[in-house]
């Protein structure tokens, strides 16, 4: 009996114990065929120019004009998050700290809404866009992305923010400061590292979700200058040289598929470096 | 000074409330601007019609939106098969078995894993998982597929659901107050028991809602499925047939949906069902969760 016993807990433990290194392996495997099959393809001309006459047949250029488009929606999506999630995390904190009840309640339903898949959030982009009478732009398709990471902002910022000692709040309180001065003075610097890391996370996601741009940001071979011009992006630049049939835009597709995945790794590692540079000298 | 001060505190005050109350607004704003857009559909369809008939004509005006509801439902019922049992293993090495050195290594792993976008999963998708069905599962069953499968939707959705799943689940086995164990244990049970009964069985609504999250998640999933898994308009039980999930569906049709009546209609009415299931899914599990973590 005792022997089957610990029989049955060497077996588990070493199953389980695979299938944790076997997520390892699998993060390793993705990330090397990626690497692998784009490497051949990638080149300077890739990141510095866009597409030329007859790029889609083979011809020369690279992808700059979905690099730039998911630079500025991603930039553009992560301002107007910062401009409305900022605020709405340290609310939670600041206002509410006393009503435990409504701060979960609040969680609650950020954490509901962080569910809702970016295809929804594009497909109401669009209907909004025939509302005010827009054509596909940059601007739709900022609206659209901001609307989809703001939730994510404000969870993300509020993790941090809800681990800061009540002591110091009311510390500053008594000091006779205002809720805002408490807020912006003492809250927002010691939940600074978190700040960084929801901005980088937000924009992270900003920079790679497909879905929601999909209607709403349209596709153009050139850089976009204004704000009502239709923009490329990357994931979908991806997605469209993918679907071709010639055999040098799918080596593309690859090697822009590296190159959305380099800016994805070095944004997900620079924000676990800030945050624990940046928490060092937090008060606790 | 003094007047400024509080002057500032209204204004930031208001600003405050503001995002907030927009941001929790979000859900009922597309809500109902997705069913104003759908609703002239209900004029001419009955809303059971819609969900679970087959006939998909839009140029004929006929919208049967079964075929996709099923294949969602397939794909994602799938990629649960393959996660459920590797997440829960992996969770509960990381919360009861493993060094601090491995937890260490793991939380970046499970953030990149997280953090990839849905596209590099579909192309990682395309270049292994397609193939593989086609040139090694497909033969094993003695028929041959294109590779553009449900199956391959599973795999890549199972394993872009893995980082999601198993951080809820790490959370919650992370509050098991370790009394419990060390009283199962100084009972004589081993520690594979203890986990067995105290940590999984105590944890039970806690685990369920960690995977009811993770299938929401599967359900809307978009990009990464409909590259590998075909889209063809039909019902079919075989995983190596091609399918056609209702993200999908939206995805793929927006380019038309203007030029024909009523398709916009029906695309938007996809879109307000997505939006619908899921948020039921989240709104219940979440509350699971956010109870059992009160505990």
């Amino acid at each position: 009996m005792r022997r089957i016993k610990i029989l049955e807990e060497k077996f588990f433990v070493i199953l389980s114990a695979f299938m944790t290194y076997s997520l390892i392996a699998v993060l390793a495997f993705i990330i090397l065929v990626i690497f692998v099959k784009g490497f051949n393809a990638l080149s300077l001309d890739m990141i510095l120019k866009t597409p030329k006459g007859g790029y889609y047949y083979g011809g020369e250029g690279g992808v700059l004009n979905a690099i730039m488009g998911s630079l500025y929606i991603a930039i553009g999506a992560t301002l107007i998050a910062i401009f409305i999630g900022m605020p709405a995390a340290l609310y939670i904190n600041v206002q509410l700290v006393r009503y435990r009840r409504t701060q979960n309640t609040i969680r609650y339903f950020l954490d509901a809404l962080w569910g809702i898949p970016s295809i929804v959030y594009g497909a109401f982009g669009f209907t909004l866009m025939l509302f005010f009478g827009m054509n596909a732009s940059l601007l739709a398709g900022i609206i659209t992305v901001a609307l989809l990471i703001s939730p994510i902002m404000v969870r993300t910022f509020d993790e941090v923010l809800s681990t800061i000692p009540r002591g110091l709040h009311e510390a500053s309180l008594a000091l006779g400061s205002t809720r805002t001065e408490t807020a912006f003075r003492v809250m927002f610097k010691q939940g600074f590292s978190g700040f960084i890391t929801a901005v980088l996370l937000s924009f992270g996601r900003g920079i790679g979700d497909a879905a929601s741009v999909l209607f709403t940001a349209g596709y153009t071979d050139n850089v976009p200058v204004n704000l009502d011009e239709p923009a490329a992006t990357l994931p979908l630049a991806i997605f469209f040289q993918l679907g071709s049939p010639i055999p040098e835009v799918r080596e593309r597709a690859f090697a822009s598929a590296v190159i959305l995945t380099v800016i994805i790794l070095a944004l997900s590692l620079g924000a676990r470096y800030i945050s624990k540079r940046y928490s060092k000298t937090n008060l606790k | 000074m003094q007047l400024k001060r509080v002057l500032l505190d209204k204004i930031n005050g208001f600003w405050m409330v503001t995002s907030l109350a927009t941001i929790l607004c979000l859900p009922l704003i597309i809500g109902t601007g997705l069913y104003l857009k759908a609703a002239p559909l209900f004029d001419q369809q009955s809303f059971m019609s819609l969900v679970f008939s087959s006939n998909w004509a839009p140029s004929k005006g006929e919208f049967g939106f079964w075929p996709f509801i099923a294949g969602s439902l397939y794909v994602t019922l799938l990629s649960f098969l393959f996660t459920a049992p590797v997440c829960l293993l992996a969770a509960i090495y990381l919360t009861q078995f493993s060094s601090k050195q491995l937890i260490r290594v793991m939380h970046p792993v499970i953030d990149v894993l997280a953090g990839l976008p849905s596209v590099i999963y579909g192309v990682w998708g395309i270049l292994i998982i397609v193939p593989f069905v086609s040139d090694y599962v497909a033969p094993i069953f003695g028929t041959t597929s294109s590779g553009y499968s449900t199956l391959a939707g599973g795999i890549v959705l199972a394993v872009m659901c893995i980082p999601y799943i198993l951080n809820m689940l790490i959370e919650v086995f992370n509050t098991v107050p370790s009394g419990l164990k060390e009283a199962a244990l100084s009972m004589g049970a081993t520690r594979w028991e203890s986990v067995k009964h105290v940590v999984i069985r105590g944890n039970f609504p806690g685990i369920i809602s960690a995977y009811g999250l993770g299938i929401a998640k599967a359900f809307g999933e978009t990009i990464a499925v409909m590259m590998v898994v075909g889209n063809v308009v039909k019902v079919s039980g075989n995983p190596l047939h091609a399918a056609y999930p209702l993200p999908a569906l939206i995805a793929n049709n927006y380019g038309e949906m203007l030029s024909i009546p009523m398709y916009d209609a029906a695309l938007m009415f996809a879109a307000f069902l997505l939006l619908i299931i899921i948020l039921a899914f989240n709104l219940i599990f979440r509350y699971l969760i956010h109870k059992t973590k009160r505990q």
